[in-house]
């Protein structure tokens, strides 16, 4: 790394869960709910970044490889169809080379009025290493690639395999973006401290991202789903203090497994049925938390 | 720092898949399949039957299960021997108490090593499929064509000389393929492979060498993967597979014929605290008049017939 590297990368004010402002947020809900599901499409023989092998195994990784396509080819559409029966919609982190490979895919979750932001250009490519111009260039792509393929002007990011650079977010708030899922410091949206403009970091989850449930902590499917309902029970509980927000990110190739998208609807049910959960978003839930704080919070 | 300019440059990025295998094709875009007898949901029995050599090989890489301490690794050798002395027997025995035919995918030293476990394994009316030499017959990207042609050849007509016939179905170990190997599998009159894991149902996959179909054999739901690797029990293995059968079912109307697939490894499924849960598990699906068990070589069939 020829630049500086900080210990203290000063992303954000401390600030303590107790006596936090209230946040409120639409109808008394105490928390916000929003659904992510990673919609991406991975190479089968991509380029090599110098800081991150992409594959596990030489190329073709086979089962890595096919597992995601079944995304594309299978699940997404089971998960999707599951989604929109109990009233959930998505935010939808998007490899936006999706919109050339499989515009299907795309142009389905578009219908069903899901929110797109940008998880790189594949996800078999990475921030790592890139130069200033080179990670301007693929924010750009991003905004163009989704508002040609869905109208939409992505107001979102998540990096591409979690992979950035300490500009990313300085870039992100100077290309307008209103939002970034990239950090996991809080229950509540946080301002991010920024060079230019304005940056909401919104709750999104590793902890309870499928792929950690199922790979990181080898739970079984009902196992998963009893998670995700402890996990909604407490954040609408605390969020009467104040409102919280519990993000899903999901992999259809994971949650849309046969074996897992039956426990899973459970989950839907409950918390659509619970009555304290505001179902929206993440586009919405920046837009409340900013007109209540000023996004100062 | 930056990256080199090509790795901002995407040569493939256009409509379909980035390579010429197969197109894009939604499961739920097909025309509804009819399985025989009226059955909506054919359930895949796959058993692989592996032979793990003392000595292992990581050239291109060691198998999964393979030896792990310094030689002489007696407990795995011996702990895999367990797969094909006793579990193989019990899962045999399971199936038989329901009637079910399934596949077999087994390493051809099996066929010069234990002669009568194949033979009984063909009278019974299962399917050997080839399932490389032994499991030192890994392959990936970087072996020598030639080499790897070799061994599929070695695989298939060792199990060929023991069986009277050339099997139709291949499974890779560990599913791992190199960029030849459909192609290498389709010059050697392989009819069908089971590494890819990108759908729930048959499809056509194109080589240099011609064409092959791929019948995907979920790893997610093999035992491996959710007893060895996730660490789950037998009931709750028991109980994800009934959920997957649930699932499937319902989408076969208006969806047409799903199927299941269900990889089993003797040393992992066949141990006396697992087998009792496995055959009440089976012998549950065995009940359900909509459900039947299916051999891969009479998938292919009755889904080529269907095209």
């Amino acid at each position: 790394m020829s630049e500086a590297q900080k210990s203290d990368p000063g992303l954000y004010d401390y600030l303590p869960y107790r006596g936090r402002p209230k946040i409120e947020w639409p109808d008394r809900k105490t928390c916000a709910v929003w659904v992510a599901p990673n919609l991406e499409f991975y190479e089968l023989d991509p380029a090599v970044n110098p800081h991150r092998k992409s594959w596990p195994k030489p190329h073709p990784d086979v089962v890595g490889y096919s597992h995601r396509d079944h995304a594309n080819r299978v699940s997404h559409w089971r998960m999707a169809e599951m989604m929109t029966k109990h009233g959930f919609p998505g935010s939808v982190s998007l490899s936006v080379a999706l919109c050339d490979h499989i515009p299907e895919v795309v142009e389905d979750a578009s219908q069903r009025g899901w929110e797109f932001f940008s998880h790189g250009i594949y996800n078999t490519r990475y921030s790592y290493g890139m130069d200033e111009a080179q990670e301007r260039a693929i924010i750009e792509d991003s905004i163009t690639t989704v508002e040609r393929a869905t109208g939409q002007r992505i107001r979102g990011w998540l990096a591409p395999a979690l992979t950035h650079t300490p500009r990313t977010l300085d870039l992100l708030a100077e290309y307008g973006l209103d939002y970034t899922c990239d950090l996991y410091h809080d229950d509540q949206p946080t301002n991010v401290n920024v060079k230019s403009g304005q940056l909401t970091a919104i709750p999104y989850s590793l902890e309870v991202n499928d792929h950690y449930g199922f790979f990181i902590y080898n739970m079984s499917p009902r196992e998963y789903a009893d998670t995700l309902i402890r996990q909604y029970d407490r954040l609408a509980e605390e969020g009467t203090q104040s409102g919280t927000v519990m993000c899903i990110p999901l992999h259809s190739y994971l949650i849309g497994q046969p074996h897992r998208i039956g426990p899973f609807e459970a989950v839907l049910e409950h918390i659509a049925a619970d009555g304290r959960a505001w179902i929206t978003k993440a586009g919405n839930i920046v837009d409340a938390f900013r007109q209540q704080t000023g996004g100062a919070s | 720092m930056s990256l080199d300019p090509d790795y901002l440059e995407y040569p493939k990025r256009g409509r379909g898949m980035d390579h010429g295998y197969y197109p894009y094709n939604s499961l739920f875009d097909r025309e509804p399949l009819q399985w025989a007898d009226d059955k909506k949901l054919l359930i895949w029995p796959v058993i692989s039957l592996e032979y793990f050599p003392m000595v292992p090989n990581d050239d291109p890489f060691r198998a999964p299960g393979h030896m792990q301490t310094a030689y002489p690794d007696y407990r795995h050798y011996t702990a895999r021997e367990y797969g094909t002395r006793i579990g193989i027997y019990r899962l045999l025995g399971a199936f038989e108490k329901v009637g079910a035919t399934v596949s077999v995918a087994a390493n051809s030293v099996i066929a010069d090593r234990y002669p009568q476990l194949i033979k009984e394994i063909i009278s019974a009316g299962h399917e050997i499929i080839a399932h490389s030499t032994d499991m030192n017959g890994t392959i990936a990207s970087g072996m020598d064509e030639a080499d790897e042609r070799a061994l599929i050849e070695d695989a298939l007509s060792t199990l060929e000389r023991s069986i009277g016939k050339r099997p139709r179905g291949w499974l890779s170990i560990a599913r791992s393929q190199s960029f030849n190997t459909a192609k290498l599998l389709a010059e050697a009159g392989v009819e069908y492979m089971c590494d890819w894991v990108n759908d729930e149902l048959p499809y056509g996959f194109q080589t240099d060498g011609g064409a092959i179909t791929n019948i995907p054999l979920n790893h997610e739901l093999s035992d491996r993967q959710i007893i060895n690797v996730q660490q789950q029990s037998i009931d709750s293995y028991a109980q994800q597979m009934r959920d997957a059968a649930d699932w499937l079912l319902m989408e076969t109307e208006p969806y047409g014929g799903r199927m299941l697939p269900m990889h089993l490894t003797p040393y992992i499924m066949g141990l006396p605290y697992r087998i009792s849960g496995f055959e009440t598990l089976i012998a549950g699906f065995a009940k359900q008049k909509n459900i039947g068990f299916a051999r891969g070589d009479s998938i292919l069939d009755s889904w080529k017939a269907q095209q």
